[in-house]
């Protein structure tokens, strides 16, 4: 029995405060309990549960599209045509809406048109063996090129009312949660179930970690990442309904520059590019600080490209403490 | 001639020539000398960073930033000619140069000191420069009456009949060469991309290196910002947006490997000529400026495909069976 002692390896670490409080989700929270008590005290209307429902539309959209690119970026890829993606989303909902359809045509029309933009980048990616980056650099360019083609300097803003008031609308009369943020909640529960609960979720990871030993260990490598691109696409395709609905017109430039404040989400939220490891609750909470602290400074009157350095910052600084104090308690 | 034309900067070069002597067929004045002359002149810019970010692309890193570090830096030196109109041109350009390198020394020190990857870090400090350009200006637009005669008049400027834009983007050009192909420590970018582990093995100083490479496309990002903002008489916040990537796609198209290690000075600089005979040559054709984007989103994914077949290891296979699918697939 002495020999089962030996060898007995716990489930789990045991309970250690310090090691606890200096999880990324902590740190984050603390983060988030800091940029809320800041903008309470710089602005009177920050706290009205009117200006902050209405405030999660400018993250919503972007949010929901994070929770696919992060289960991307722990399986070593990326997506950067995602904004490009929701244009060529946009422009053909426009022009079947052109054509009269309606609306549900049009929601339908968006998810697949995403969801098959996705699978190109999935196809290139994973049977051409080719770098994600370069690939979606590369369709980014395809996407928005064939909406400046089709678009030119034209807008389309003749769409049904039941999509618009969809895209700018609540839930239910009088409960101020927009429809884009509920849903943005109900998908993120799904993704954290996924992702934290599931087989699915245990090979992302693996893929993640090491993908020729998942390779080795039966994992459909390639297989799994090639429908995270479609889920990528897919997700882009609901943004863009979203998207289009809320603000009613379809222009070559919609979303543009988005990639790269999704991406920020994600990174933000713990989830190392390097591939691996990250948490749902981490994107969670860094879409709520990122969210909240350009919601809070623009109530000041700060311009968005000042917001924008400290999103900078931010970005730079939260990646780099954790680095710098891992080195540091590596030479004591 | 097989052996030609499996070489990569040939191909490339035949086809930059087959679409310029394509779209002169159509519109013969695209073949004069000013005409051509014209092109180089405006791929000048592509042509210097397109240099600048392969070396960090050869470490297996990547610069998001050179392009809000050249409108910054544009910005920066903007600003001091309205404010001193009599600063002579030579500081003005030293200026840029020191800017464009303290801007690219911080990414740098990011990178290698603090261990950050590229991409978080680029990313990070592209934000930060374009609010910066935002903060230093406080939202104004310059244009060309806030600049003095000389800062304006030298991208313009001939020498032996061509333009000083030529001139300088042929030192760095040459520099770069050098740099790649004659000293330990060009040679050792190729090392570190690589193998970055036997690149430590053999002495190579890896934080050492990354450093030094972004800070010296900083440099180079930096004059292009003098340079940019004098030649088209405007620096506001948005100056040269999305220019990154127009960066990273020349160097795609040119046969740079973005996992590192590969990569020559020809197949870049042909690369950024490629781009540079499109955007220069649709006009010409009366094809609408908006095919562009398209264009050149086809043309790097046929690149990449090109060029980057195999560059993936998936792991040694060990069933026959396994084998037979892969070579399917």
């Amino acid at each position: 029995m002495s020999d089962m002692q030996r060898y007995h390896v716990l489930d789990r670490a045991p309970f250690n405060l310090a090691s606890y409080l200096l999880r990324w989700e902590s740190i984050l929270v603390m983060l988030l309990v800091a940029v809320i008590v800041i903008n309470t005290a710089i602005s009177p209307y920050f706290l009205d549960i009117y200006n902050l429902s209405d405030a999660t539309f400018n993250f919503s959209e972007k949010a929901i599209i994070a929770l696919a690119m992060a289960l991307l970026i722990i399986t070593r890829e990326i997506d950067l045509s995602v904004a490009a993606n929701i244009a060529v989303c946009s422009l053909v909902m426009g022009l079947l809406s052109q054509m009269g359809f309606g609306t549900p045509i049009l929601v339908f029309a968006g998810l697949a048109v995403g969801a098959t933009a996705g699978a190109v980048n999935g196809a290139l990616v994973t049977k051409f063996r080719l770098p994600s980056i370069v690939v979606t650099i590369g369709t980014m360019s395809l996407f928005r090129g064939i909406a400046q083609v089709v678009l030119g300097d034209q807008a389309l803003t003749k769409y049904p009312s039941a999509l618009t008031s969809f895209g700018q609308g609540y839930i239910w009369p009088g409960v101020p949660i927009p429809n884009s943020f509920a849903i943005f909640l109900i998908l993120a529960c799904i993704f954290a179930f996924v992702l934290h609960r599931t087989v699915i979720g245990r090979q992302i990871f693996a893929i993640g970690h090491n993908p020729t030993a998942a390779r080795f260990s039966g994992i459909k490598v390639e297989n799994t990442r090639f429908w995270l691109f479609v889920m990528t696409g897919l997700m882009a395709g609901l943004a863009a309904v979203l998207l289009t609905g809320r603000i009613g017109s379809t222009r070559p430039n919609i979303a543009l520059g988005w990639e790269l404040e999704i991406v920020t989400m994600v990174i933000l939220g713990g989830i190392s590019i390097a591939g691996g490891t990250g948490t749902i609750l981490g994107l969670v909470l860094s879409v709520f600080i990122l969210g909240l602290t350009i919601f809070g400074l623009s109530l000041v009157n700060i311009p968005g490209i000042e917001i924008a350095i400290l999103i900078g910052l931010l970005l730079i600084i939260s990646i780099a403490i954790p680095i710098m104090t891992a080195k540091w308690r590596g030479r004591t | 001639m097989k052996a030609l034309a499996k070489n990569r900067e040939v191909l490339l070069a035949v086809i930059v020539a087959a679409i310029v002597l394509a779209v002169g067929i159509r519109a013969p004045v695209f073949l004069t000398g000013a005409s051509l002359v014209n092109v180089i002149t405006d791929t000048c810019f592509l042509f210097m960073l397109t240099l600048a970010q392969m070396a960090i692309i050869l470490t297996r890193g990547i610069d998001l930033s050179l392009a809000a570090n050249l409108a910054l830096t544009g910005m920066a030196v903007a600003l001091v000619s309205r404010a001193m109109p009599g600063v002579p041109l030579g500081l003005i350009i030293l200026l840029a140069i020191v800017i464009g390198a303290a801007l690219g020394s911080v990414n740098g020190a990011l990178v290698a000191f603090v261990g950050i990857p590229p991409i978080v870090v680029t990313l990070g400090t592209l934000a930060i420069f374009r609010g910066l350009i935002f903060l230093l200006a406080g939202g104004e637009w310059l244009t060309s009456k806030d600049m003095s005669e000389a800062f304006l008049s030298f991208p313009h400027a001939n020498l032996l009949g061509v333009p000083s834009l030529i001139w300088i983007a042929g030192l760095v050009i040459a520099a770069y060469w050098i740099l790649y192909r004659q000293t330990q420590f060009g040679r050792g970018l190729y090392a570190i991309g690589g193998n970055p582990t036997a690149a430590r093995y053999c002495g190579i100083n890896i934080p050492r290196q990354q450093f030094i490479v972004y800070t010296i496309a900083g440099a180079v990002a930096g004059l292009c910002g003098y340079l940019w903002v004098a030649r088209y008489g405007i620096a506001f916040v948005d100056n040269a947006q999305g220019y990154e990537l127009t960066i990273i796609a020349a160097c795609v198209i040119g046969g740079v490997s973005i996992a590192g290690g590969i990569g020559t000075v020809s197949g870049a600089l042909l690369g950024a000529l490629f781009l540079g005979v499109i955007v220069n040559a649709l006009p010409v054709i009366n094809v609408s400026p908006f095919w562009q984007m398209l264009i050149s989103g086809f043309v790097i994914l046929a690149a990449v495909i090109v060029n980057a077949r195999s560059e993936r290891p998936i792991g040694k296979l060990i069933l026959a069976s396994a084998r037979k699918l892969e070579r399917k697939a």
